[in-house]
């Protein structure tokens, strides 16, 4: 059973592209079939994470206007090879897609892998929109401030009543995933603690993300975290993220719990208020 | 020692939410057609619309272009209609028109036709919502009180014609009493807000003082001055 799946955040910059790239080397690496659809149509940059800008001749837009076929589109990853990526168009804008060619090209994805991962732009406009559209789940990616949670907030608002689910009166899984997280400044008072952030936001936790430098690094390196440094905390992180999301019940957090606490652990445990 | 001129304290700016009725109507294409069938209309009720401010809903005669939506709101102009607000217009469609200066968000609700007999069912006094109110959204209730289980976000509003409970933290705003003489509270189990307002009165998060922040507090208009207290 196919799933789609957003990765959304309303703010920009707090890491929706790279933590797109985790979840789908992740879940390829777990043995799934995963395509990345790069919703940022003018902003592209899922290729270059992944190390594939070279590779790129046919885009979304050309393939929601019908000018290649689904299959001329898609990468596949040269290290995984159930991982593809189907480019956003970099010389065009939001206004080329369209509600129907996106829902016929996601219907046509769901057909040919297990996960459709839907990397969203930032913004709450027609590209985050129709990235939303149609999902089964959504990864709602926040850091640890302020700023960052409303805006997250009001795109969970926006899960609730504009997708199709939502508007079809069913159930659409929304997931918390706190990246860039510091556990000594937010001890310090510094930022905002995860049982703020999940107070707040009132959705299940998938996982806490550390504030990295390997994430950087294997950025600009075009290769996922999660494939270039599996061993780095953070590549942990979204190792068990993805085992949360395929229904493992993970309890330890590693990644970012000190060996004393086991707070962010009971906190993985704890059922979202709504 | 000068006597230092005593400054005269700025007028308090009392805004109030109230509500009109509005007539409302929808243009359909084809207009010449839909034209002819409201003058008939209005030469047998003319007193229908006499002195009605009305509100006119673009949304299907939008799909005629912008030509034809410009010599319609004309045409309505020239009636004496007194077009107070427009409904289900598209950006750009009226630019550069005296039109476009038209309120477009109109908070209101359905009520029943015109000529609905004195009859029609009873609409519900209170409004219960199941969850909480995400920042963004907006829950406007005119006709009695709401209840909200959850939490009302930040940059989130609550506006109800007469209480707001608030059953976990509320942190936006929550505007209570809009109907005159309703006797509205707030009421929230803790108390982290933007603005709260009741019948009239307003006042924003740095008006009351750290002591009430966190707690669960009551709000409630007394004798000309709102009056926060906390519950626990």
């Amino acid at each position: 059973m196919s799933k789609v799946m957003v990765v959304t955040s309303g703010k920009g910059g707090v890491g929706k592209t790279t933590s797109s790239a985790a979840l789908g080397a992740a879940l390829a690496q777990a043995g799934q079939s995963v395509v990345l659809v790069d919703f940022d149509v003018g902003l592209r940059n899922l290729d270059l994470i992944l190390g594939a800008e070279r590779r790129v001749v046919f885009d979304l837009v050309n393939v929601i206007q019908g000018d290649a076929k689904l299959p001329q589109a898609l990468i596949r990853d040269k290290r995984l090879e159930t991982l593809h990526l189907l480019p956003a168009s970099q010389t065009r804008d939001k206004d080329a897609l369209t509600a129907d060619g996106v829902e016929r090209v996601i219907d046509e994805l769901r057909q040919r892998f297990d996960w459709v991962l839907c990397d969203s732009p930032a913004g709450i406009e027609k590209g985050a929109t129709l990235a939303m559209r149609h999902a089964d789940v959504a990864v709602v990616v926040t850091n640890p401030e302020v700023s960052s949670v409303r805006d997250s907030d009001r795109i969970i608002g926006m899960l609730d009543s504009k997708t199709v689910r939502a508007e079809a009166g069913e159930k659409l899984e929304k997931h918390l995933l706190l990246t860039r997280y510091d556990t000594a400044r937010a001890a310090r008072g510094e930022m905002m603690k995860v049982e703020d952030v999940l107070e707040i936001l009132a959705i299940p936790l998938l996982g806490v993300v550390p504030e990295s430098p390997d994430v950087l690094t294997a950025s600009n390196l075009g290769a996922p975290v999660t494939l270039h440094n599996p061993a780095a905390p953070a590549a942990k992180a979204y190792a068990n993220a993805v085992r949360r999301l395929m229904g493992e019940d993970v309890r330890d957090e590693d990644a970012a719990a000190p060996k004393r606490g086991g707070l962010i652990s009971r906190l993985f445990g704890r059922r979202a208020a709504a | 020692m000068p006597q230092q001129a005593e400054t005269p304290s700025p007028p308090g700016i009392q805004v109030r939410g109230r509500s009109f009725m509005a007539l409302a109507l929808t243009p359909e294409p084809p207009l010449a057609i839909w034209f002819s069938a409201l003058d008939d209309h209005l030469r047998n009720a003319a007193g229908l619309f006499a002195d009605r401010p009305l509100v006119v809903d673009l949304t299907l005669a939008a799909a005629e272009g912008r030509e034809a939506v410009l010599i319609m709101l004309d045409g309505l102009e020239t009636r004496g209609f007194r077009v107070i607000g427009l409904e289900g217009t598209r950006p750009g469609l009226l630019d550069g028109t005296h039109w476009a200066r038209m309120p477009t968000q109109l908070h209101g609700r359905e009520v029943a036709e015109m000529r609905a007999s004195p009859s029609a069912k009873q609409a519900p006094t209170s409004l219960v919502i199941e969850g909480p109110v995400r920042s963004g959204q907006s829950v406007f209730f005119e006709a009695g009180d709401v209840t909200v289980i959850g939490a009302v976000a930040s940059g989130a509003e609550v506006i109800a014609g007469g209480s707001i409970h608030v059953y976990g933290a509320l942190r936006g705003r929550a505007i209570a009493g809009l109907r005159p003489n309703s006797d509205a509270r707030i009421f929230c189990s803790r108390m982290e807000a933007e603005m709260v307002g009741v019948d009239r009165l307003y006042r924003t998060a740095e008006h009351w003082g750290a002591g009430l922040h966190g707690r669960a507090v009551q709000i409630r208009s007394d004798r000309g001055a709102l009056r926060l207290s906390a519950l626990d």
